[in-house]
């Protein structure tokens, strides 16, 4: 079995670049959902311990929104969509027409328009993975949370806290004319079926 | 309080000199166990991610996990003069963040967390002197080690001292 620590370049250039793919999908299908021009930046992928992972995303105090959902069987994996909740008003000025009260929490209305946006960049990157790898993936409902980021970055990193320290971060900046959404995508594959993974794209 | 404050992150632990303050930011799922000899005023934190260290294949990192976490902190402690069976507890967080509707995942690893936490304590004879876990919140904890005040931080219920 091999370790998050030990992914090399070229395993990490297969994942940036399906990341680029499915960054690109998403882009497109929240253009259509925004109905407005949105582009986005080559992403970021890296390896992080544990102990640096929520400085990547502004701090482990700092409050931020959730959605995490699972993807089942043949690839077991979780996947986490993290946005600070001071840029969620990106979606929803556009979506809803309503801006969020910074001192309360997301309405319900905001919470199902933040979980259907979850959705949606998430089944864009596992249609990119599904190209690559051609197996197909069912994902669960997104959970959601809005609350420090280190608090919601440690209860999903104990998926595979068990067997690993460290863990796949995918950063991706949208942009629209007006704004600049910076959002980070988790990818969490079981420890046990990286190998599987790498396997089936070709770079084990 | 003019030096700095001691950070620690996840899945990590430190020990704090007297008269210093020792953070830790974000505690969702995970416990945070702060540690205290009331008379050489040394104290320390660890940020503890899961119960048990015996379900992993890998356990080169001791503060992840609590029973080998808080053995681990209890000895770094007492290299630097604190006494074992001085030491009192407080501990914060086990929360559970994410609600899912389906029971396949890890459920409620924050109270499973929070319990072998305090089993692991047991274990040293270490007493608990106070509490703040469960609940759907992060918290941001600070422990003082010139009097052993333990300040949990939330986002939307303020700040209070336990």
């Amino acid at each position: 079995m091999i370790d998050y620590s030990e992914i090399t370049q070229m395993q990490m250039d297969v994942l940036r670049e399906i990341s680029n793919i499915g960054a690109g999908n998403a882009a497109t299908a929240l253009s259509t959902m925004l109905s407005k021009k949105v582009d986005m930046l080559v992403p970021n992928a890296y390896i992080a311990p544990f102990a640096q992972v929520p400085e990547l995303t502004g701090g482990a105090e700092k409050e931020v929104a959730g959605g995490y959902l699972v993807v089942g069987e043949d690839m077991p994996m979780g996947i986490l969509f993290l946005v600070a909740k001071d840029q969620m008003s990106f979606f929803f000025k556009v979506l809803l027409g309503s801006e969020l009260d910074p001192k309360s929490m997301l309405d319900e209305m905001q919470q199902s328009a933040f979980a259907e946006i979850v959705n949606i960049l998430s089944g864009s990157y596992l249609n990119a993975l599904s190209m690559f790898t051609q197996m197909t993936y069912s994902q669960s409902v997104p959970a959601l949370c809005v609350d420090m980021a280190g608090a919601i970055l440690g209860e999903v990193l104990m998926a595979i806290g068990e067997v690993s320290d460290y863990a796949l971060v995918i950063e991706n900046t949208f942009i629209t004319n007006e704004d600049q959404l910076n959002g980070y995508f988790f990818l969490l594959p079981q420890p046990e079926i990286l190998e599987k993974l790498f396997s089936v794209l070709g770079v084990s | 309080m003019s030096a700095e404050q001691i950070k620690v992150g996840i899945a990590e632990l430190k020990t704090c000199p007297p008269n210093r303050s020792i953070i830790t930011n974000g505690l969702g799922s995970c416990v945070g166990v702060c540690l205290w000899d009331s008379r050489t005023k040394i104290g320390g934190l660890v940020h503890v991610m899961l119960p048990d260290s015996t379900q992993s294949r890998d356990s080169v990192n001791k503060a992840k996990f609590a029973d080998t976490g808080i053995p681990a902190l209890i000895d770094e402690m007492t290299k630097l003069g604190a006494s074992p069976s001085r030491l009192v507890a407080k501990i914060a967080g086990g929360a559970q963040m994410f609600n899912f509707p389906d029971s396949a995942n890890k459920i409620k690893i924050g109270e499973r967390n929070a319990e072998a936490v305090k089993a692991a304590l047991a274990q040293k004879h270490i007493r608990v002197a106070a509490q703040d876990c469960g609940g759907t919140i992060g918290r941001t904890i600070e422990f003082f080690t010139e009097d052993g005040r333990l300040s949990v931080r939330t986002i939307n219920q303020g700040e209070k001292f336990i």
